[in-house]
């Protein structure tokens, strides 16, 4: 098994079960992706069925550290992304794990 | 703020390319999705340039209690699917509309 899929990888695989053409997979990949950074943008969510949903949360300013110096600095407030799993992508992975 | 489903941003595709029909976008995003769904299933990670990447984590077996009954459950290691915002992704939310 491959450890780390990217975007070829993936374009491949969905090529050799749907035998479209590469190069629209890989535009709808791109374009899938684009839809889904649009949405959240507009303070959608975006939700995949079977999959889970894309959510922006917003985040309240605070005080940091930086890690090295150790110097304190305001984290400026700002939007997440946040995904959840759908219940079904959870238990498919969760079984797993005995193996 | 509102919802968007997939049927929405399949046909949101299917606008912008007319060459396609809605059911050749829609089998397209299906295995997409799918075959991240496999990758995340068998323990591996999936990395989108600019978007972000899916990955599992594992998490430690431990004791719940059920808040209703005040019950003790084990619960096993497991793995759980979690993603994180790329660079680009991060950068675009925070900027104006």
């Amino acid at each position: 098994m491959i450890k780390v899929l990217t975007k070829v990888d993936v374009t491949e695989r969905v090529y050799k079960e749907t035998g479209m053409p590469r190069t629209i997979i890989s535009d709808i990949l791109s374009d899938l992706f684009e839809e889904v950074c649009v949405n959240l943008k507009q303070d959608k969510n975006v939700k995949i069925t079977s999959f889970g949903t894309f959510k922006t949360r917003y985040k309240n300013e605070r005080l940091g550290r930086n890690p090295k110096t150790g110097e304190e600095a305001i984290i400026e407030a700002r939007r997440v992304v946040s995904f959840s799993a759908n219940k079904k992508l959870k238990e498919k992975t969760a079984r797993k794990i005995n193996d | 703020m509102g919802n968007t489903t997939k049927s929405e941003i399949i046909q949101s595709i299917s606008n912008q390319n007319l060459n396609l029909s809605n059911q050749d976008v829609e089998l397209i995003v299906n295995k997409i999705f799918a075959v991240i769904s496999e990758q995340l299933s068998s323990g591996g990670r999936v990395e989108f340039r600019n978007f972000g990447c899916f990955d599992v984590k594992t998490r430690k077996a431990g004791m719940v209690r059920n808040p209703q009954t005040g019950e003790k459950i084990e619960v096993p290691e497991k793995l759980i699917p979690y993603f994180r915002a790329g660079k680009l992704l991060k950068e675009r939310i925070n900027k104006e509309k």
